[in-house]
């Protein structure tokens, strides 16, 4: 014990790492001056999003020699907690991406800086493709994503389902009795929901439902109070009915992960995004039907506005971080993003370069919905917290809370952060 | 080591003396330092904080609001109340179960039999696996075609089918008790086993030749003796239990329907994740509360003891 | 502080105490019962490594039978090369190692320091800095975690770009601030103190006639001695930092600084892949295992030493 060898040579060893891992740092921009960009992105889940932002970063890095995008990826779960934490710092990365709705409250914040972009290039984007906040363009996305219902042809026809259309879709009784005799004919579920995920799904595939009941998540016409939106009768209706989708058994409190319950056949209806269509086409070929969502009263909704990029306020490099943003939203990677992850191409000149999306498409029909039934989430900061105060509520709801005590505990705590923060100015 | 002549003995003392309080000032510095840094001036922004309507990232300076945090963690923040009784009742189920598991276990692998080392050490072994690995594990172990009911519905002959443990507001709790439980037992085994040894044999001597049997021997000797490492098996278990967050941050984020939602997660979602630092703040001074209220519990009936 | 007077580490060793072994016909019930309590702390972990080297359907597979503890079937090291394959694995480990042991030697050396100050030292305040250190083991972490991100995040470090100093505002991901909250501890401190205490002061009084300062008595008198309670307080403290969770999930977020079980958890929020999942598991526990495994004695002896306070 008097002595200790061993304490030296972990000294050594201390020694020996500490040195290579700061050399690890260093050794990134060795050589010329480019200056380093960083970027965050949310997508660590999934490989084809980042094989093309990767493919996106190595052109732009070996089309120029000033600047050098570095990116790094995180679980969605997780990349809240890694936002926050890095704005608290004021070290978010130069180039970050975010889902649409929660962009107001960066924006208000003042962590995040306008794009400043040319509107004729901004111009050719889906209006909820852009992200907008007190008149300025704060974020812009390559995509938009559209919910629709997923189905088999030879399901619904043999169970004498009506195939609903754009022009005639399901009325709400119409899709009720559907999912009725979907679940008598031997599924074990009717209907997917995708609940097994959490977090910004929940508002993203639900609220459209509460809005096309008639109900809301904050009253629009002046932001300053959710009371009547979200727990008044037409929110009641909604939130009872989604309530009786689980005591009914036509969906399941805990699907299998990874959205599979369709592709298995355990559910004839999946509510999913058309990020999932390739798979669906790939087992279901020609069965597949992606319909459009029920009409449940005041016409069909489907979420808006999705993941965008935006410019963090304190990046160093604000210009390379610019450059970066307007090289990427060429039409050939715009197209690249559709192609690769089925999502729906922002522009029409990169939809036409796409096989999915062209006018003779299998998926042309998604970018009609994305157009007619997209309604976009509240702009105001205050969303983040609408955001996670109606996920909890409606999984309470889900898992049999009383309906009415739910809405009404939801609209309080929205009001009181509202309160709290002045309205936000608005 | 040479040997150095001092001048004269009064002076050299008043000396020795100031050498020996400027060096003890400079070897408690630095823990002092990092201590004021890092507990001093945190546990003095949580007070301040709690007062105000701060919030981790906001153009607006934070504002002072009085007690109104305090208010709504009581008045108007039903997921906090509900928070609160989970806590307690985890804290509930887990302290008892797991001491007094804990003292069993002890008392098992106290005795001289030939292995009993090995035991120990498998009892021990999922103290050292980490709560999130062990988080994971049992996540996936719970699961409704998991492990758990595999065994039971085998074990059962298939009378028994389990459900999807984590995903009933029925079960989540009880589910992550039976995992906190089998992680820390090992823990407190070690403490027992520690107090245990504290008490001289020649009690037990002593009772044997009274012709004491086994139960009389551990009611009149070793519980006795034991007085002071149930106290701290107790608090201890106590505080660890009122703080549990990563169980539930790993396996249930707090649900389904509150069911497993506890003080420090609901601190941690309202003051990091949702940003409202202030609020948080004000619930973490309460969690300190409790603390506080078990530890003077603590030293009363420790003073009793002694 | 019931048992100042005794140095902590003695009391497990010690077989004395033990009660007297049962008869021969009372074994066999308790070595089942022992057997059967293994059993159920063994069987995670066992599940564990076990289905780290199977395939996703073979592990369902097995789950109806005892083959789920079995090593059979289609075995192969698949798992863990997927590990490696989605995610920089080796480099959250290095980070783990690196800021565990600096923080324990960090720890050993300072509190190690503070304690000797405290117990052998006479000087005017040190009723009071000793009332102060104790006082602040009431203090959760967990009180003062919230707080501590808005704080060290306002925090400068001196950081060096080749040669030039460069001052840097925050230490959101970093090193140090993985480290540096938690190299002094009140606990710790205690523990040097009252281990410090049990030693002899006559030894100081021989060093000091020799002439050597309060620094080399703590480094060639007492820090020799102290074997045992540096032991313990490297044990207490290495579990606690590796297995942290609750902070670095708050402050680190860049790869090149996160460390095991943030690394583990994102993971385990990917797409569910649990044959890789359970491998990433045992990657990170192993070391812990085989530590744990060396220094058994070792580690009893530190937790019955933390459990001598009170």
């Amino acid at each position: 014990m008097t002595r200790t060898p061993w304490l030296t040579s972990l000294g050594v060893a201390l020694a020996v790492l500490a040195a290579t891992t700061t050399g690890c740092s260093a050794g990134g921009r060795a050589g010329a001056e480019r200056v380093e960009v960083s970027m965050w992105s949310h997508s660590a889940g999934n490989p084809a999003e980042i094989e093309v932002i990767n493919r996106i970063i190595a052109d732009f890095n070996a089309s120029q020699d000033r600047y050098t995008v570095k990116p790094e990826f995180f679980p969605q779960a997780a990349y809240n907690d890694a936002i926050v934490a890095a704005a608290t710092a004021g070290d978010l990365p130069c180039l970050l991406d975010m889902d649409g709705p929660v962009m107001p409250n960066w924006a208000w914040a003042r962590v995040i800086a306008p794009l400043d972009l040319p509107e004729s290039l901004t111009d050719q984007f889906l209006p909820s493709t852009v992200g907008r906040w007190n008149g300025r363009i704060y974020s812009i996305g390559y995509w938009d994503a559209a919910l629709a219902m997923f189905a088999r042809r030879s399901v619904l026809e043999s169970n004498g389902v009506r195939v609903p259309t754009m022009d005639r879709p399901w009325t709400k009784d119409e899709f009720d009795a559907a999912l009725v005799t979907l679940k008598n004919a031997g599924f074990e579920h009717a209907i997917d929901l995708g609940n097994y995920d959490t977090g910004e799904w929940w508002p993203y595939a639900y609220s459209p439902m509460l809005q096309s009941f008639g109900g809301d998540l904050i009253d629009r016409g002046t932001y300053r109070t959710a009371q009547g939106a979200l727990n008044g009768p037409r929110a009641v209706a909604f939130a009872q009915w989604f309530q009786s989708l689980f005591t009914r058994g036509l969906a399941s409190k805990s699907p299998t992960p990874d959205r599979q319950d369709f592709l298995l056949g355990n559910v004839a209806i999946a509510w999913n995004g058309n990020w999932s269509a390739p798979d669906a086409i790939e087992k279901y070929g020609e069965d597949l039907l992606l319909l459009p969502p029920p009409d449940f009263g005041e016409g069909p909704k489907i979420g808006g506005a999705s993941w965008q990029w935006g410019l963090s306020a304190n990046c160093p490099s604000l210009d390379g971080a610019r450059r970066y943003i307007a090289f990427s939203l060429k039409p050939e990677y715009v197209a690249a993003f559709s192609e690769e992850t089925g999502l729906i191409p922002a522009t029409d000149a990169a939809a036409a370069l796409t096989e999915e999306y062209g006018p003779d498409g299998r998926l042309h029909e998604l970018v009609g919905f994305s157009r007619e039934y997209a309604v976009i989430r509240p702009p105001t900061p205050a969303y983040s917290v609408i955001s996670s105060v109606f996920e909890k509520t409606m999984q309470d709801v889900m898992n049999g809370a009383d309906v009415q005590t739910s809405l009404d505990s939801a609209v309080d705590q929205i009001d009181f952060n509202l309160e709290s923060n002045d309205n936000y100015g608005l | 080591m040479t040997a150095r002549p001092g001048t004269s003995p009064g002076r050299s003392r008043t000396h020795a003396r100031a050498i020996e309080r400027r060096s003890a000032w400079a070897f408690v510095t630095p823990a002092l330092f990092l201590l004021m840094l890092f507990l001093g001036v945190p546990a003095l922004l949580a007070l301040g904080l709690s007062f105000t309507n701060a919030r981790l990232i906001s153009p607006n300076a934070p504002e002072f609001t009085g007690l109104e945090n305090y208010v709504r963690a009581f008045t108007s923040d039903p997921v906090f109340l509900r928070s609160l009784l989970n806590t307690f009742y985890f804290a509930a189920v887990v302290v008892p179960v797991q001491a007094g598991l804990g003292l069993a276990l002890a008392l098992l692998v106290n005795q001289r039999i030939r292995g009993v080392n090995i035991f120990r050490t498998v009892f021990f072994l999922p103290v050292v696996t980490s709560m999130v690995v062990v988080s994971i594990l049992w996540t996936f172990m719970y699961q409704e075609d998991g492990l758990i009911n595999s065994m039971l519905s085998r074990m059962t002959g298939g009378l028994v089918e389990g459900t999807a443990w984590l995903q009933q507001p029925s079960t989540a709790m009880p589910a992550i008790i039976i995992l906190s439980v089998w992680q820390g037992v090992g823990f407190h085994m070690v403490i027992w086993l520690a107090g245990l040894q504290t008490i001289p044999a020649e009690l037990y001597e002593a009772a044997t030749v009274d012709g004491a049997g086994a139960w009389q021997r551990f009611r009149n000797v070793t519980w006795p003796g034991l007085r002071p490492t149930l106290v701290f098996v107790l608090v201890t278990i106590t505080i660890a239990a009122f703080g549990l967050f990563v169980q539930i941050d790993v396996m249930t984020r707090g649900g389904p329907l509150d069911s497993t939602t506890t003080i420090i997660f609901h601190a941690v979602r309202k003051g990091f994740r949702e940003q409202e630092v202030g609020y948080g703040a004000a619930l973490s001074l309460i969690f300190f509360v409790l603390v506080l209220i078990v530890s003077l519990i603590q030293r009363r009936l420790t003073r009793e003891n002694t | 502080m019931a048992t100042i007077d005794q140095a902590p580490g003695a009391a497990v060793t010690a077989s004395r105490t033990r009660e007297a072994g049962p008869r021969a016909s009372g074994r066999v019930p308790l070595y089942l019962l022992l057997v059967l309590l293994s059993l159920f702390f063994l069987f995670p972990v066992v599940f564990m490594l076990v289905s780290s080297l199977k395939p996703d359907d073979q592990i369902f597979q097995d789950l109806g039978s005892g083959a789920a503890f079995l090593p059979v079937g289609e075995l192969s090291l698949d798992n863990y090369a997927g590990v490696f394959d989605r995610v920089p694995a080796i480099r959250f480990l290095l980070n783990s190692v690196f800021v565990t042991v600096v923080t324990v030697l960090l720890g050993l050396f300072v509190n190690s320091l503070a304690g000797f100050a405290l117990s052998r030292m006479e000087w005017r305040g040190r009723k009071l800095i000793l009332a102060l250190v104790i006082a602040t083991l009431i203090i959760p972490f967990e009180t003062v975690a919230l707080p501590m991100v808005y704080w060290v995040a306002k925090l400068p470090w001196l950081e060096f770009e080749g040669l030039r100093p460069v001052i840097e505002q925050g230490w959101l991901n970093s090193y140090q601030v993985q480290i540096l909250p938690f190299v002094a501890n009140a606990f710790s401190i205690f523990l040097f103190a009252q281990y410090f205490g049990s030693i002899p002061r006559s030894l100081d009084e021989a060093a000091r006639v020799d002439g050597c300062g309060w620094f080399r008595i703590y480094r060639k008198v007492v820090v020799p001695l102290s074997g045992p309670v540096f032991a313990t307080v490297a044990i207490l403290t290495f579990l606690p930092v590796w297995n942290s969770y609750l902070w670095p999930l708050m402050v680190v977020q860049e790869e090149s600084k996160r460390p095991v079980m943030i690394g583990v958890q994102y993971f385990n929020q990917l797409t569910p892949a649990w044959g890789e999942t359970m491998a990433y598991s045992t990657l990170i526990t192993i070391p812990v295992l085989v530590v744990f495994l060396s220094f058994q004695r070792a580690f009893v002896r530190s937790i019955a030493a933390s459990g001598v306070k009170g």
